[in-house]
């Protein structure tokens, strides 16, 4: 009986290793792993932009529309409700992305503004802040990215054949994706040139 | 006449012209498309050059510093320079590069790279997930603007990537990591010992085979598999598992078309020389600048 039964098992891992139920394991495992390296990333950034706000203020309290857009466009980012089950969303994943587009494009332009100011961008918080402010942004680029190819090996295997079967029969849809639009918004921003200062 | 009814229906060019304008623009798209094409990625070395900026003598002692270096805190630092990056940016070509190098040990990913894109007058420090605490994107960004770009400002590429490598590990030794293993143990030994496992019996079941013929060595060899497996594992399943594969083996006369059995296994590796990038892993932290 208990020989059966091991038979049996093994017979059903090789059937289920063989029609990419593993395969579609891992690659899910990945994607989850890839978002919440994703959203990480992106709070490395909201949590910065406090600190980043009060020190432009010390030395550029007049440019009060740019940094009350930079506060508001934090604000907004921190009311989006972040979870895991998000990655099966395209409408939540869509808002998510906008918001974190517009906190990228106010914060530019806050870059921009401070470019008048050298005094600050002599201040070396200021430029410590700055730096860690494009690591994050590389940071950022580099997990949505990593994001994007996991989302798109686990959709090919949702969508070839034989694994298309399997993911069927286990309720495995294909995922949304980020969207072109919201990364150029993402992406082209915070190339911002810092240039002669340093 | 004739081919001009057979492209009618399709697209009709007012003249031969225009089709040869066509082509030269779809060419020249071709071409644009490959001119494009991104920068590769030079063989993993401590020092890699490919501006012909550093002499020989300069390389080699940048290259011992690190080995040194290496040998007494297992961080594993690079130094690339190339004459440009487009058509990506620098941070999108150091990821590549790290990623393909894999700088630093596997767990503790304590790997950092020096970038310098002459040409473009910008350099970049990469580092690795297990040295961004000690090594963070703001101190990253003191070292490029205060340490280097002052001596690259004055065409001195040697001192300004010495003085940037000296920096970096000096900032690096300050970090707690676990001792360098004296040598690391290659991952794939225990694999070439599964592998003799497998080998010896199907060179065996070949010899077997011509005296006995294919069926008999394949059930004679697998049970004996059977039996050994079953003995040191103490698993039945397992046992059966691979007197089955070498049942099958033996009878299919795999052991014959190997050429001698001992081609290809011990290939790739690791080397031994552990002057290799070890495993370690990059997210993206680090500074980039310019000059």
């Amino acid at each position: 009986m208990k020989r059966i039964a091991a038979l049996l098992l093994s017979a059903s891992a090789l059937l289920l290793s063989g029609c990419g139920y593993n395969t579609l394991q891992t690659q899910d495992e990945q994607i989850t792993a890839g978002w919440a390296e994703v959203l990480n990333q992106y709070q490395r950034r909201a949590d910065l932009v406090p600190n980043l706000v009060s020190t432009v203020k010390g030395f550029a309290a007049q440019e009060e529309k740019v940094l009350t857009e930079v506060t508001n466009a934090r604000a907004r980012v921190g009311q989006i409700q972040v979870s895991p089950e998000m990655v099966n969303d395209a409408a939540a994943l869509q808002r998510f992305g906008q918001a974190q587009g517009e906190l990228s494009g106010a914060l530019s332009r806050l870059l921009v503004v401070v470019e008048n100011y050298p005094q600050l961008k002599s201040d070396a918080l200021f430029r410590d802040l700055q730096a860690q402010l494009e690591g994050t942004e590389n940071r950022i680029a580099v997990a949505r990215n990593r994001y994007i190819q996991a989302v798109q090996a686990y959709n090919t295997t949702v969508r070839s054949f034989p694994s298309n079967l399997t993911a069927m029969l286990f309720g495995m849809a294909v995922k949304p994706n980020f969207t072109v639009e919201d990364e150029k918004a993402i992406a082209t921003p915070p190339t911002v040139d810092f240039g002669s200062g340093d | 006449m004739r081919q001009r009814n057979v492209l009618r229906p399709h697209r009709r060019f007012a003249s031969a012209r225009q089709a040869l304008r066509l082509l030269l623009a779809v060419t020249g798209l071709a071409i644009a498309g490959l001119a494009r094409a991104e920068v590769a990625v030079p063989p993993f070395a401590r020092v890699t050059d490919l501006t012909a900026t550093l002499s020989a003598t300069q390389q080699a002692a940048l290259s011992r510093r690190l080995a040194a270096f290496e040998a007494e805190k297992g961080s594993q630092v690079a130094v690339l320079m190339v004459p440009t990056t487009a058509p990506e940016s620098i941070e999108q070509y150091a990821l590549r590069v790290v990623e393909a190098w894999q700088l630093g040990r596997k767990d503790v990913d304590d790997g950092a790279l020096l970038l310098v894109a002459k040409n473009d007058r910008r350099l970049r420090i990469e580092v690795g997930y297990g040295l961004e605490g000690v090594l963070p994107d703001a101190i990253a960004k003191r070292i490029i603007a205060e340490t280097i770009t002052p001596y690259l400002r004055n065409d001195d590429y040697y001192g300004g990537v010495h003085a940037g490598i000296e920096q970096m590990l000096s900032v690096i030794r300050g970090e707690p990591l676990p001792a360098p293993a004296a040598r690391t143990p290659p991952t794939d030994r225990a694999w070439d010992g599964w592998a003799v496992l497998l080998i010896v019996p199907l060179m065996i079941g070949q010899l077997l085979r011509r005296l006995l013929g294919a069926l008999p060595a394949g059930l004679l060899m697998g049970a004996l598999a059977t039996g050994v497996v079953w003995l040191v594992s103490g698993t039945v399943l397992l046992g059966g598992f691979v007197g089955v594969i070498v049942f099958v083996l033996v009878l299919s006369g795999v052991a014959g078309h190997m050429g001698g059995g001992r081609g290809g296994y011990r290939g790739g590796g690791l080397g031994g020389g552990g002057i290799r990038g070890g495993g370690g892993r990059f997210g993206g932290g680090g500074a980039s600048g310019g000059w």
